[in-house]
């Protein structure tokens, strides 16, 4: 892409930036404008309900596009952050509606009579606040590091950060005492700024601050990927060698936007919870993870609108067909792998902003002029010259 | 003491021994095409299943068959395990070389299907297949002999895909309505179904007072040692083998010097998903068959291959046994047992004792694996080269 401007004069990209800008602001405050006030007027308190959970995964389908689409990192772990986002957050909500020196209930069927001294700290709301985003940050980070400095890419990529998600989901799972295992946190009846979180006006309020975040997290992404920092991004992921050999070291980068797509992970993992009302280690379940992978590339490898759309239709698709037909969700999903990977490899948006033009003209049978031509009989001047030598010599 | 570590050697090796034979098959794939099959666990699942099949036919014919069913489930699991895997492999993985990561995304959505397949097979959703493949093939195979095929393929190809497809699922859901029950009746169902070990499997071998070496275990590691000798052999001994190890050491010059390298691919392909049914044969012997089968062992299977780098098959050996012998001797405590005693060493006991559990010494494994990764980034034996990676 980055090419293809750089061909044509100075002012004429200039000018059709200024104007795609213009149509992204309006685009944005558009969809504000639908999804802050349209849309509550209009759906009931469950369908908003799930509308809010699909925004907050569609945060996530950021991150993920944002390391993927952009940098080429496959990652299919990334239910390890969504989850530490949670529980960051749930258990600030089960602390702050205790009275003073009681500890969460759970902890009494265990016996454990003392607070756990790594819950301490999320007895404070800024702490939490900040935990959300850097908690899974830091893991983010600290594994991206291990792996990436050794120049461990690609497939190996892939597995390794599975087989953490296995071990995370297991570390959770197992420690029934600590964190309340299987079972998980639940935040239904917890209470945030003196209303229970279950509430409508709560869940009114989460959904406001799910659509806001999902604004904020887009235009930093916006914003990470448009500038020398994006064009770095895909040179890695087109030929990382040649970015090395041009003097860059790799590393450094790859880490800090796995850690950043981590850490928009973690705030999707929040708003998610407190949304669907419960945190469990089930949010670690390997199929969840690679799933995610799934709603960005139907709506588009780097395209980062395509994948909050992605996220969305997506999670539309599943709950529409799980509710009537639960059977046929997974072989829906499964085809669903099959079809974007071999038939859509560009995704939704990208489909549509590259090949539906020429393909909608191939349909009503008008090919688009060839501008270098495949054969030499194709050529129309070739044609033309051998025609009339033809009829020259008839 | 000496009784309670050759116990935990022993159980460490029969441990191993079932990921290695997990794991045999996903190396040689990833070793030859750098593709990495998630599909790998649900075709385990199939071979499991196959040996139920075969199981429930023994059983008809009388109690002598069943004693020895296991040895012709072996064979049959393979074979159906490998032509599910050449059917993948021609279908789907062969249009997405050169695309690693891509093709891990496809044998997820092949192993999804694979898994609700087998909870709601039944004969109305045989026959609907059989119909699509008869209609699909057939109008391909007629529309072929036309000489315009080249020409009208782009728009006839979709066509029939949609049309046979229609036709397939709309009788397919029609049996499964008006069939009655034995058309609609679920094969397997959801719910996990039991393998019973023949006689001589049950049991154990007895040494001294606490030794106890169970059959079907000392089984499972005759069986992965006979694989390892098949593969072997298969590998050095065969012309194929040796297509196959030099097509894995460098694609381009094999192709040159005229190797048909997609039916190399092909062929590869068919013996790792082959070995998979293998594998899922041999794990009927030690818990329930399901749906998820696969998905308690692929992973490890993954960090198996890993950690042994791709270049040779000994890698995989003693990755597996390695990662086997650590994770039970973690899992059972064993390192804090046999420490002695003393006052100093007492926060080493509480250490391992934290992690004595399988599901922490995963955690333990996967920690110590990362550590071992920052030695050794490309496994134990690494494909040895001058070029850069790609």
């Amino acid at each position: 892409m980055a090419t293809e401007t750089s061909m044509r004069p100075r002012q004429e990209v200039k000018a059709q930036q200024s104007q795609q800008r213009k149509l992204e602001v309006v685009g944005s405050i558009a969809f504000v404008v639908l999804m802050a006030v349209v849309l509550p007027l209009l759906l009931s308190g469950f369908r908003l309900g799930l509308l809010g959970r699909f925004l907050s995964l569609a945060i996530v389908a950021l991150g993920i596009d944002l390391i993927w689409g952009f940098t080429g990192l496959l990652s299919l772990g990334h239910g390890i952050f969504f989850a530490l986002g949670g529980y960051a957050f749930a258990m600030f909500l089960q602390l702050n509606s205790l009275g003073e020196g009681q500890i969460p209930e759970f902890f009494g069927l265990y016996g454990v009579d003392t607070l756990p001294w790594f819950w301490e700290p999320f007895a404070s709301l800024p702490f939490t606040l900040l935990a959300i985003f850097i908690l899974p940050a830091i893991v983010a980070g600290l594994l991206g590091y291990l792996v990436f400095r050794n120049r461990i890419r690609g497939v190996y990529f892939s597995i390794l950060t599975q087989a953490a998600l296995v071990v995370f989901f297991n570390l959770f799972n197992g420690q029934q005492k600590w964190i309340n295992g299987t079972n998980g946190l639940k935040t239904d009846t917890s209470v945030f700024f003196g209303q229970q979180v279950g509430s409508e006006s709560m869940q009114m309020t989460f959904y406001l601050i799910t659509v806001a975040v999902l604004v904020v997290m887009y235009l930093l992404c916006r914003w990470l990927t448009s500038g020398r920092f994006g064009r770095l991004l895909v040179a890695i992921r087109d030929d990382e060698n040649r970015v090395r050999f041009s003097g860059y070291d790799p590393t450094g980068f790859k880490v800090l936007v796995f850690a950043v797509s981590g850490a928009i992970a973690g705030i999707a993992g929040a708003l998610y919870t407190v949304q669907s009302g419960i945190v469990s280690p089930q949010f670690m379940d390997i199929a969840f993870s690679i799933e995610m992978v799934i709603w960005v590339a139907v709506g588009g490898r780097a395209t980062l609108v395509g994948a909050i759309l992605g996220a969305r239709l997506v999670n539309w698709a599943r709950a529409l067909l799980s509710e009537s037909f639960p059977e046929v969700w997974l072989f829906f999903q499964g085809a669903l792998f099959l079809l974007v990977v071999t038939a859509l490899p560009d995704g939704l948006v990208g489909w549509f902003r590259q090949q539906a033009p020429q393909q909608l003209r191939s349909l009503i049978s008008k090919p688009e002029p060839l501008l270098t031509y495949p054969q030499i009989e194709l050529d129309p001047d070739i044609q033309k010259e051998r025609q009339e030598i033809g009829d020259r010599g008839a | 003491m000496i009784e309670g570590l050759i116990n935990g050697l022993f159980n460490g090796i029969s441990i191993g021994a079932v990921l290695l034979i997990v794991a045999l098959g996903l190396a040689i794939v990833f070793g030859l095409m750098g593709v990495i099959n998630l599909a790998h666990g649900e075709l385990m699942m199939l071979g499991a299943y196959t040996t139920f099949v075969v199981q429930n036919g023994a059983k008809a014919l009388g109690e002598g068959a069943l004693e020895f069913y296991i040895l012709a489930a072996l064979p049959l699991s393979f074979l159906v395990a490998a032509l599910v895997g050449l059917a993948l492999e021609r279908g789907v993985i062969r249009h997405l070389y050169g695309r690693p990561l891509e093709t891990l995304l496809a044998t997820w959505g092949v192993s999804l299907i694979l898994r609700q397949f087998v909870r709601s097979v039944n004969w109305a959703m045989i026959a609907g297949l059989v119909l699509f493949c008869l209609l699909y093939f057939g109008g391909r195979w007629i529309l072929q002999r036309q000489t315009q095929w080249e020409q009208t393929r782009r728009v006839a190809a979709p066509v029939i895909l949609a049309l046979s497809s229609a036709s397939a699922l709309a009788a397919g859901i029609l049996m499964n309505q008006n069939g009655g029950n034995a058309l609609s009746q679920p094969w397997f169902g959801a719910r996990n179904v039991d393998v019973t070990a023949p006689a001589w499997l049950r049991g154990g071998l007895s040494l001294g007072t606490t030794l106890q070496f169970p059959y079907a275990r000392l089984f499972i590691i005759v069986l992965t040692i006979l694989c390892l000798i098949g593969v072997y052999w298969f590998l050095n001994g065969t012309a194929w083998g040796l297509r196959m190890r030099s097509v894995t050491q460098n694609r381009k010059m094999s192709a040159c010097l005229g190797i048909p390298t997609d039916r190399v691919d092909a062929l590869t392909f068919a013996l790792g998903s082959g070995l998979a049914g293998i594998a899922g044969c041999a794990v009927t012997l030690l818990g329930s068959v399901g749906p998820n089968l696969g998905g308690n062992y692929i992973v490890d299977a993954f960090m198996v291959v890993v950690v042994g780098g791709v270049g040779k098959l000994v890698g995989s050996i003693v990755a597996a046994l390695v990662i086997g012998i650590i994770t039970y001797l973690l899992g059972s405590g064993t390192l804090a047992l046999i420490l002695p005693p003393a006052e100093a060493l007492q926060p080493l006991v509480d250490f391992f004792t934290f992690f004595a559990t399988t599901s922490m010494a995963k955690v333990m494994v996967f920690a110590l694996i990362i550590a071992f990764l920052q030695w050794k980034p490309a496994g134990m034996f690494p494909q040895k080269g001058r070029s850069v990676e790609v």
